[in-house]
């Protein structure tokens, strides 16, 4: 079961190397969106960093959505995810494989690169710290719901809309989470509660997308 | 009993337009449902039986009489 | 006809009422045979409920009359979260037990569901305004239901772009239950997080001392909408059965009148 989860891993990034630009799309559609809202809200520092942790979240979302879609595409395409299917390893794992894999291409970035922005909107280095954490708790999450979604709409027309109307109700809990506990460290009180929270919804998700992806992938592919 | 006249129900104490704005427009979204929900089955059925019908059709023509 | 013959085959003896009316043929004329005393009991606890509401029960001391908005807008808000809950069991009975007309139940309540949904963010929108000053505030409620009003919508949406029925039925359920799952903990994000911004700390709970004839009339709209609610998903249950089951003899001897039901 290792194994397969590795070999597939393996692959997933292997077929990413070779298409950097698909990865590079994702944290540039990161940055752009970030980098309008001063432009919309105005330059005050003040403002900025009052709007900072929860920007960051929302674009991070929105860039999850934009990119998770196409998580199943190309092995459809390709008759891979046929082989998935019928393959005797169970698709749980599979499923899991890739989405670990999309996550270290997509995820991480954005985390990697929120401490950039987080510059931009004039946040404190421990600000910072704290919403870079949260993202990195945080965004495993919303590459487990967002494959559900991704496998619920495969091969549907309109299909960029419709994962947006499924998942994103499902990422609120996230957002509120994640995007709070920058204000609660400024507001004086503890941060460990949204950690904590944080966490418990990853074990969740861990748990239970690639279980309901993977029946989803077996509904639309019957 | 409440209200002294018509008018004195529909003013409703200064809130005729929020508590009949709600009353309303429930009422219609209720009222649309429901013709809505009677046509898509009254459809149905003259579908089905119009499907049978050409296939009837059909049949006798196929038939040498 | 292959579906409702292998269940009757697989259910023992005891278990046989029980499936017998699982197969759309069985259940169609027992959906209209319970169609007229729903909406007849929907109308007559309207009437009663709207007379308690509005001549018996007395001007709120605070809100005056405007809280007369109540008598829809908690009715709507609970039947809202049923409607979604049984949404959900319907579409856990199918997966479970493969049965075709648990999946056309979920799918007919699904609109009344988005519809109650709707009624309840509009009219506490129409509440708000007197009572807070404004017509819509970040309150845990209302943005809960905001959600669960985008989960309806995801639902049928999904269902909407499916052309296979079999395909759209099972991808809905999924949905449908992950959606379950997180109703309770949307609702405690939001509160969580309402109560951290304190800015919109308006409660919407009633005054202790809320008059017996209020929840009278309040308790007679709930029942009058789960009758509404029964009424009218059974009848578009026995639609979404004649557009499914089109092919089969039943429905063709039904739809040219060779069979009443």
């Amino acid at each position: 079961m290792i194994g397969v989860f590795l070999s597939v891993m393996r692959r997933d990034l292997l077929l990413a190397w070779r298409r950097r630009s698909d990865m590079l799309t994702t944290l540039g559609f990161f940055l752009l969106v970030t980098s309008l809202f001063p432009l919309g809200v105005g330059p005050e520092p003040e403002q900025l960093s009052h709007i900072a942790s929860g920007v960051m979240w929302v674009a991070a979302l929105l860039a999850t959505l934009l990119s998770v879609q196409r998580l199943f595409e190309s092995d459809e395409a390709d008759g891979t995810l046929e082989q998935m299917l019928l393959s005797v390893e169970p698709l749980a794992v599979i499923v899991l494989a890739k989405v670990c894999a999309y996550w270290l291409l997509t995820g991480l970035p954005l985390v990697v690169m929120a401490p950039l922005i987080a510059l931009q909107f004039n946040l404190t280095p421990d600000e910072t710290l704290i919403a870079c954490a949260t993202l990195l708790i945080g965004s495993p999450t919303l590459s487990l719901l967002g494959a559900v979604g991704a496998s619920l709409t495969l091969g549907l027309r309109g299909g960029g809309a419709l994962i947006a109307l499924l998942v994103l109700p499902l990422y609120a809990p996230l957002l509120i989470f994640g995007a709070g506990a920058v204000d609660a460290w400024r507001a004086g009180l503890g941060v460990q509660s949204h950690f904590a929270l944080l966490g418990a919804c990853l074990l969740v998700a861990l748990a239970v997308c690639p279980l309901a992806s993977a029946a989803a992938l077996r509904i639309a592919q019957d | 009993m409440n209200w002294e006249s018509a008018s004195d129900f529909w003013h409703m104490g200064g809130y005729g337009f929020y508590v009949w704005g709600s009353y309303a427009v429930t009422a219609v979204l209720l009222a649309f449902e429901v013709w809505a929900v009677a046509r898509r089955g009254r459809l149905a059925r003259v579908r089905v039986a119009r499907d049978v019908a050409v296939e009837r059709m059909d049949e006798r023509r196929r038939e040498p009489t | 006809m292959s579906d409702s013959q292998l269940s009757a085959t697989r259910a023992p003896s005891a278990g046989v009422s029980l499936f017998h009316y699982a197969s759309p043929q069985t259940f169609f004329p027992l959906a209209g045979k319970l169609l007229w005393p729903s909406w007849i009991a929907a109308v007559a606890l309207t009437l009663a409920g709207l007379y308690t509401g509005f001549f018996i029960a007395p001007t709120d001391a605070t809100q005056g009359d405007s809280y007369r908005i109540i008598f829809i807008h908690v009715p709507a808000a609970w039947m809202s979260m049923v409607v979604y809950l049984a949404m959900a069991f319907w579409c856990a009975v199918g997966l479970v037990f493969n049965t075709r007309l648990s999946f056309m139940m979920s799918s007919a309540l699904a609109p009344t569901g988005a519809l109650w949904a709707f009624v309840a963010l509009w009219t506490g929108a129409l509440w708000g305004k007197p009572t807070w000053g404004t017509y819509w505030a970040w309150d845990a409620r209302m943005t809960s239901e905001l959600i669960l009003f985008f989960l309806y919508c995801g639902y049928m949406a999904l269902q909407a772009a499916i052309d296979d029925p079999r395909r759209a039925d099972r991808a809905g359920a999924l949905i449908a239950i992950v959606g379950a799952v997180n109703v309770p903990i949307i609702y405690f994000s939001v509160k969580w997080w309402n109560t951290l911004h304190q800015g919109a700390s308006v409660s919407l709970t009633q005054s202790p001392s809320m008059a017996s004839t209020m929840l009278t009339g309040m308790l007679l709209m709930a029942l009058a909408a789960w009758a509404y609610t029964i009424a009218v998903a059974l009848m578009r249950v026995r639609a979404i059965m004649i557009e499914r089951e089109r092919q089969t003899d039943w429905v063709r001897q039904l739809a040219t009148g060779e069979t009443k039901a």
